[in-house]
């Protein structure tokens, strides 16, 4: 231990520049998503002058990534213990064809949502029943499952076509916002500030919420670095620390100005959140989510070691299952209706976003909150594409031709840091 | 003496990013002898093989390899192999599924224009099995031969290339004692015929058995090359070199009292689902609290076999018959799940394979089996898990920069310390060891010895697996004898010697014959 307190001084007396370098080093693999998305969002932005990085088109963004995320995240998981689900895409088609069918015969839908939820988790329990219990590869059940869902969704709507969803709660979940706090309430604090406006100048409780996300963060993140100094981890230097703080601050708060300026926090990202707190908070704390690490890393260390590596798989994929289910009614719900062709390619885009945010090819590793960006690039391709117009031929090979790089790149970042 | 050498490696300095692996290491090797490498783990042997068959190609390392009075610059491993150099890995490079005289001319096929010659080919194949002494059909699949017929079926590979130089890379560390006798011979019977070998090892035993030199490596140089015609090396006088210092005693004394019988299998038979040929027959063993029991055999009589349908079954055995008790209690595993919470643990004989994630850190592997020590409201304690590893790394002097550190970057000795850390976090009353000193070097197996006796003086139980005899003898308290999945002898320690113990291994093998 020693050593390491060594180390930690020589760190600070060698200067930020080698410092950022061994960040640079060691994170590479981070770090290159996050500048790939950076340079994803400036050349849009300069090819569109401007337009893609406009409010309307950046809550836009968030509304098209909301239901592939959501898929990402249940995929993360599936491939992190080296297991693939080709039948997602379909599944959440015709879960989302089942949720307007309900909507269409008159259930209310609060009675719709969580029945399709269970649906979903049905279809996860049988092909997760078919891959643990029979032993059929999760390749074979699942592309299996693309067949039949792919039938069972044109069956459905075969005798109606597209069937349009009119529940205006329903349509709230992919084109709805949080409620302001009412105007009247806050009109007098601001005409203190501004010269009076007859109607709010921004979404109040969207900024209120960025400055909370901003000190919950700073908060845990002292928290954090103080716990590895506890323990004598190797820590950033100060300097570091505090530029990574308000870096991370002012992203957050222009974020929320400019979802302040336009209409305030869509659902969507609301319902995202939620998801990626809790997957994020059962991958890293619980025990669940080490199983899984486990199981990804060595599964018959993990079998040994007593995990139930049938359960925790069975559970994986009833998960993906009800994240089908989400994504279905989510998607439904942005098209307003549901038509035959919905989810082709959406498990693509899943598998897509999963690997470009960082899940190992070989299993074991694997970040939900990655996850998140690696949707992120691959939604903000199909956003700027489509704004630039770009015939949607060419989208599919500019987005797979960005797949295999963020892969290839994976694997020899991967293959280096073991020599 | 008369200096014919076939090869010598001049000032070999091999660096890799903040370590010399190898430093101006300088090795000759008598054309016709038996050349032995030894050192620790890490010490460079393997790395001075990788540089002399075209691993590391020539450029990335400092020095020059001179082959029969020839420089030589090999860039692939193709390179050496066509100036008659060739190695045999201790991981085994065959294919399975593919016939015994497919395997030996895989790489370099007799073709007959350009089709494959298979009748040549048999052939051929079937004079090289002779030429290694194995009694074997060519058209047998590797996949059901025995890993010492596996092991004479490389060399027989090797031979079919016209080799001058066979490097053997631990050949013997997988093989029971006969197949390693046998193997032994053949490379003496190969010195006859002209080969050369280089033969790389921890078995002391067998150096000193087989060397006509012997050359220690230890933190990446030469420390010394020993002649052994000239006068008879001992096994002290090698451990000397190779650890710098003298272990007088191997197998550190212990002195615990032992107590009741805390575990006990009766009449435990089991079956494989698959063959339907019956594993295990009537299998009864038992040991006391605080006792050490040596499990001894050769390669496939049923041991680890019976380690794993005891603990939860993994690979899904038909049990025939039979019972368990632990503490006098009849107990029953469904999984290995129950079998840890009923305080069994089963440290695995492939620590790589089965035993650690190598991708995770030491803390990770260490809370593995009994995480649910760490769980509170669901929440895994995370701070409490740094404690508790810093204590074992700390206790078992698991040599690691942190508990933060992926377990695959760790030494082999050091892999096993973590392996035993993880198990004795479960806080096992009973501790299944399977070949628990397997691959690593001399000054860390007196390590694990030394946790062996201090489990043992807490009161837990040890069920200790091992093919290396002297183990067995100089750990146990007590020793059974397994032969073709059933026990053929149970002797006091202070009674066993080599040749009984190897006797009674040997038991239905002879009757059979």
């Amino acid at each position: 231990m020693k050593t390491e307190k060594v180390m930690g001084s020589r760190h600070e007396k060698e200067g930020l520049a080698t410092e950022v370098a061994s960040l640079l080093i060691n994170n590479i693999r981070d770090y290159a998503m996050y500048v790939a998305l950076a340079v994803i969002f400036l050349i849009f932005t300069i090819v569109t002058k401007g337009l893609f990085l406009s409010s309307r088109n950046l809550i836009n963004l968030v509304n098209q990534t909301g239901y592939v995320a959501v898929l990402a995240i249940g995929m993360t998981l599936i491939l992190i213990i080296k297991h693939i689900d080709l039948s997602i895409g379909f599944v959440a088609g015709f879960l989302g064809a089942v949720a307007a069918i309900m909507l269409m015969n008159g259930w209310n839908v609060w009675l719709v949502i969580p029945t399709v939820l269970i649906c979903g988790i049905l279809v996860g329990v049988y092909q997760g029943f078919l891959v643990t219990k029979i032993k059929v590869p999760a390749f074979v059940t699942t592309l299996a499952g693309m067949f039949m869902f792919r039938g069972l969704l044109s069956w459905v709507t075969a005798g109606t076509g597209t069937i349009i969803v009119r529940d205006r709660t329903f349509l709230q979940l992919s084109n709805g916002y949080v409620p302001d706090i009412p105007w009247h309430l806050w009109k007098p604090v601001a005409e203190l500030f501004a010269t009076q406006t007859e109607r709010a100048p921004f979404h109040l409780l969207t900024m209120i919420v960025g400055v909370i996300l901003v000190v919950v963060m700073i908060y845990s993140q002292i928290k954090h670095r103080q716990s590895l100094k506890r323990y004598d981890f190797k820590t950033t230097s100060l300097t570091i620390f505090v530029i990574k703080q308000v870096a991370l601050s002012v992203l957050i708060m222009v974020i929320s100005w400019i979802m302040a300026s336009y209409r305030g926090i869509p659902w969507t990202a609301v319902i995202v959140t939620v998801v990626l707190l809790i997957y994020n908070f059962m991958l890293n704390k619980t025990r669940f989510g080490r199983h899984i690490y486990a199981i990804g890393g060595n599964a018959e260390a993990a079998e040994l070691s007593g995990i139930k590596v049938n359960r925790v798989t069975f559970l994986v994929f009833s998960s993906m299952g009800l994240m089908a289910a989400l994504a279905g009614m989510l998607y439904t719900s942005r098209l307003a209706s549901a038509t035959p062709t919905a989810g082709l390619g959406f498990e693509l885009d899943a598998i897509a976003s999963s690997y470009i945010g960082g899940v190992s090819v070989g299993g074991g590793v694997g970040r939900v909150t990655n996850t998140i960006i690696g949707a992120l690039v691959i939604m903000s391709l199909t956003n700027g594409m489509n704004l630039l117009g770009v015939d949607i031929s060419f989208q599919y090979v500019v987005k797979g031709a960005i797949f295999i790089l963020a892969v290839a790149f994976d694997v020899t970042t991967r293959n280096k840091a073991k020599v | 003496m008369n200096k014919d050498l076939i090869l010598e490696m001049r000032s070999i300095t091999k660096e890799f990013p903040g370590v010399k692996a190898l430093d101006r290491v300088t090795f000759e090797v008598q054309r016709g002898e038996i050349h032995c490498l030894v050192g620790e783990n890490g010490a460079g042997k393997s790395t001075l093989m990788k540089v002399l068959s075209g691993v590391y190609p020539f450029g990335s390392y400092d020095g020059e390899i001179v082959l029969n009075g020839e420089v030589q610059e090999f860039r692939h491993i193709s390179d050496s192999e066509k100036k008659g150099i060739a190695i045999i890995y201790q991981e085994l490079a065959l294919f399975p599924e593919l016939p015994v005289y497919e395997n030996i001319f895989v790489g370099h096929e007799i073709m007959n224009g350009s089709v494959i010659d298979w009748n040549e080919t048999k052939v051929r194949a079937a004079e090289v099995l002779k030429r290694v002494g194995l009694k074997i059909d060519p058209n047998t699949k590797i996949k059901n031969l025995g890993v010492g017929q596996r092991q004479l079926v490389e060399i027989a590979k090797a031979l079919s290339k016209d080799v001058d130089l066979l490097i053997l890379d631990e050949p013997t560390a997988a093989l029971n004692e006969e197949d390693s006798q046998n193997l032994l011979a053949l490379l003496r019977e190969l010195k006859t015929q002209g080969v050369t070998s280089i033969l790389i090892s921890h078995k002391l035993k067998e150096i000193v058995a087989v060397a006509d030199t012997i050359t220690v490596l230890r933190d990446g140089t030469v420390v010394t090359s020993l002649d052994a015609t000239e006068r008879k090396i001992g096994e002290q006088e090698i451990i000397k070199h190779m650890v710098g210092r003298e272990i007088e005693n191997i197998y550190p004394t212990r002195d615990v009292t032992v107590g009741d019988v805390a575990f006990e299998v009766k009449n435990w038979s089991v079956t494989d689902r698959v063959s339907g040929r019956e594993i295990l027959h009537n299998v009864n063993l038992n040991v006391r609290r605080g006792e050490v029991v040596g499990l001894a055999g050769l390669m496939g009589a049923g041991r680890t076999e019976l380690a794993l349908s005891l603990f939860g079954n993994v690979p899904g055995y038909d049990i025939s018959g039979g019972e368990m008790y632990l503490h006098g209690k009849r107990v029953e595993f469904k999984h290995p799940a129950d079998a840890i919470e009923a305080g069994i643990a089963y440290v695995t004989e492939d620590r790589k394979a089965n035993g650690l994630v190598l991708i995770q850190d030491v803390k990770f592997n260490i809370s593995m089996p009994a995480l649910e020590k760490l769980v509170h409201n669901m929440v895994i304690n995370e701070n409490e898990e740094i404690t508790i590893a810093n204590e074992y790394r700390e206790s078992f002097d698991i040599r690691t920069p942190s508990v933060e550190t992926v377990t695959g970057t760790l030494s082999g000795g050091n892999q096993q310390k973590t392996s035993l850390a993880k198990w004795l976090f479960a806080e096992p009353s009973l501790l299944i060891l399977d070949e628990p000193t397997r691959g690593i070097d001399v000054g860390a197996k007196f390590e694990i010895y030394s946790l062996i006796n201090r489990l043992v003086a807490q009161g837990i139980s040890i069920i200790m697996i091992s093919s290396e005899l002297l183990e067995v003898l100089g750990m146990s308290d007590r020793i059974y004898i397994m032969s073709e999945g059933t026990i053929t002898g149970e002797i006091d320690a202070k009674d066993a010697t080599e040749e009984n113990v190897m006797a009674m291994a040997t038991k239905t093998v002879e009757e059979a014959v």
